[in-house]
């Protein structure tokens, strides 16, 4: 099994796609903090103008943990597309090449070998996100300093102390890479069903996009089915910072304020996942492997 | 003829006797300026809690720097400070600096438990942005204990002032200071965030129109200097 699962990432690692969306990331994260070093007081400005026009913020706004913030924002919409590059390519990819068939002459079961790839997919999916967490958060740390977070809600701000974002940061990722296993199972079912790898990448993109835009849309007859669409799901990472308040309307520290919103998006995640991986064992058991 | 005279007399009486009033008042505001004109910098640390409806911040250990005649400085020890507009004056001083005014009595009341004289101070630059400022000055003890201030730019706020240790300076050891506040959203589409049903105590706290900002001061290191560059 675990010869198997070297050989799988052997393959992921081999094809020069696989490090487009490492070089994709890092790119896109490199020009968003290069442009916030630039001119990263006026961004500031003009996104804090509804909060300043009843107070004045004293002290580092622009710190190395909002630009992480900015950047998973701007990105956990995006990298799922990359995901699928790899994803959706595992069962797909071998049937194009022709070696599906050859594959299941070795003495190993289906099942071994959709896990096998499946895990492989999974360890690419971690590896872009520990890639991903390197450079916003660390790179954005030492470029940028650290200080309080300040974060604005649909209806509030939230600060979170200096010493209370890191954790929130590691909860944030683990989170991420539950959201982006459900993509990578999503591209992973689809994979079962096409002969060649373009159909289900452009597949789960496609899908990825628009029930994101059905999760995002404030109109009513949307709101009603956004609970059980898993795009609205992934986006609780934000969950993990907001906290909070006693009665007097502190803000308590370490606490968080949806924590039940949080397990339950994470267990309809795992749920879709195992819907997905196991969907896509049943119909790969049962397929007549023709290529 | 003599009707004439006697409703003239009392007429110069009254405008007499308010003036005197006036002047009265002018020598209070005059006496509490010079108690707290002793502080000539304070460096004071304390504890400020943010109260606002639409801000969820946690109470933070703040350093302040005062400076006369008007220089006022809050920084949070460790974190971003976000304080009202206006939030320069949270201190009775730099309210106090305002050196051309007319102060009139508007009555008596009783404040936190203390008999205080009600005292309109009007300035006389009609530059200055504060407008009016209305004092509870506790004439007994010679301080301030609640000013209401209205500005051109940043609305009206209030501010009480419990006092203890450094009373003698006219230096609160606690500050209430109540601002309104401006109504406060964003897009869903640009926050990109799950719906979250409002609770009712939610909602509650989001129809408050006031804000509010407690400091409570725990030391005061007064007259001793200021570190260069503070302001």
């Amino acid at each position: 099994m675990f010869t198997l699962l070297q050989v799988e990432l052997y393959k992921i690692f081999k094809r020069p796609r696989t490090y487009i969306a490492f070089i994709a990331i890092a790119g896109l994260i490199g020009i968003i903090q290069l442009g916030l070093k630039l001119d990263g007081d006026a961004y500031i400005n003009f996104v804090m103008s509804n909060a300043e026009q009843s107070f004045t913020f004293d002290g580092k706004l622009l710190n190395g943990y909002l630009v992480c913030y900015i950047i998973l924002q701007l990105l956990l919409v995006h990298v799922p597309l990359l995901i699928a590059l790899i994803a959706a390519d595992m069962i797909s990819g071998e049937a194009n090449m022709g070696t599906l068939r050859l594959m299941l002459t070795q003495p190993v079961s289906r099942f071994e070998i959709m896990m096998v790839k499946f895990t492989a997919a999974a360890i690419y999916t971690l590896l872009l996100l520990v890639w991903m967490a390197v450079l916003a958060l660390f790179v954005s740390m030492g470029l940028f300093g650290t200080d309080d977070l300040i974060i604005q809600k649909t209806r509030y701000l939230v600060q979170l102390s200096n010493d209370d974002v890191f954790w929130r940061y590691i909860g944030a990722f683990g989170f991420a890479l539950l959201a982006m296993l459900t993509v990578a199972a999503l591209g992973f079912l689809l994979s079962v069903f096409a002969e060649n790898s373009i159909g289900p990448i452009v597949a789960t993109i496609s899908i990825i996009i628009f029930f994101t835009i059905l999760s995002t849309m404030s109109i009513p007859i949307f709101q009603k089915i956004q609970p059980y669409l898993f795009t609205t799901h992934m986006v609780a990472w934000k969950e993990f910072f907001d906290l909070k308040v006693n009665a007097d309307n502190t803000a308590l520290k370490g606490t968080l304020q949806n924590k039940s919103q949080i397990i339950q998006s994470a267990w309809i995640l795992v749920a879709h996942i195992v819907l997905f991986v196991g969907v896509a064992m049943f119909v790969f058991k049962r397929k007549d492997i023709l290529t | 003829m003599t009707r004439f005279k006697i409703v003239f007399a009392v007429l110069l009486l009254a405008l007499h006797a308010q003036i005197s009033f006036a002047q009265d008042e002018t020598a209070l505001v005059e006496k509490l300026k010079q108690k707290l004109d002793q502080v000539h910098d304070y460096v004071a640390t304390g504890r400020m809690k943010t109260d606002v409806a639409f801000i969820k911040a946690p109470v933070g250990n703040v350093k302040i720097y005062y400076q006369q005649p008007d220089y006022f400085k809050l920084i949070r020890k460790s974190g971003i400070s976000i304080l009202p507009k206006g939030g320069v004056t949270v201190n009775m001083n730099a309210i106090m600096a305002t050196k051309s005014y007319v102060a009139l009595f508007a009555g008596n009341a009783i404040t936190d438990g203390f008999p205080t004289k009600i005292v309109k101070l009007l300035p006389m630059n009609e530059n200055n942005d504060i407008v009016l400022t209305t004092l509870y000055i506790d004439e007994k003890n010679l301080l301030i204990r609640k000013a209401i201030t209205t500005t051109k730019e940043n609305g009206t706020y209030q501010m009480n002032m419990q006092y203890g240790r450094y009373s003698n300076w006219g230096l609160p050891d606690k500050v209430i200071f109540t601002f309104n506040t401006q109504d406060y959203k964003i897009p869903k589409g640009v926050t990109l965030e799950m719906d979250e049903p409002l609770t009712d105590a939610d909602r509650k706290r989001m129809q408050q129109k006031n804000g509010r900002v407690e400091i409570d001061y725990t030391t005061y290191s007064i007259n001793k200097g200021l570190p260069p560059g503070v302001f």
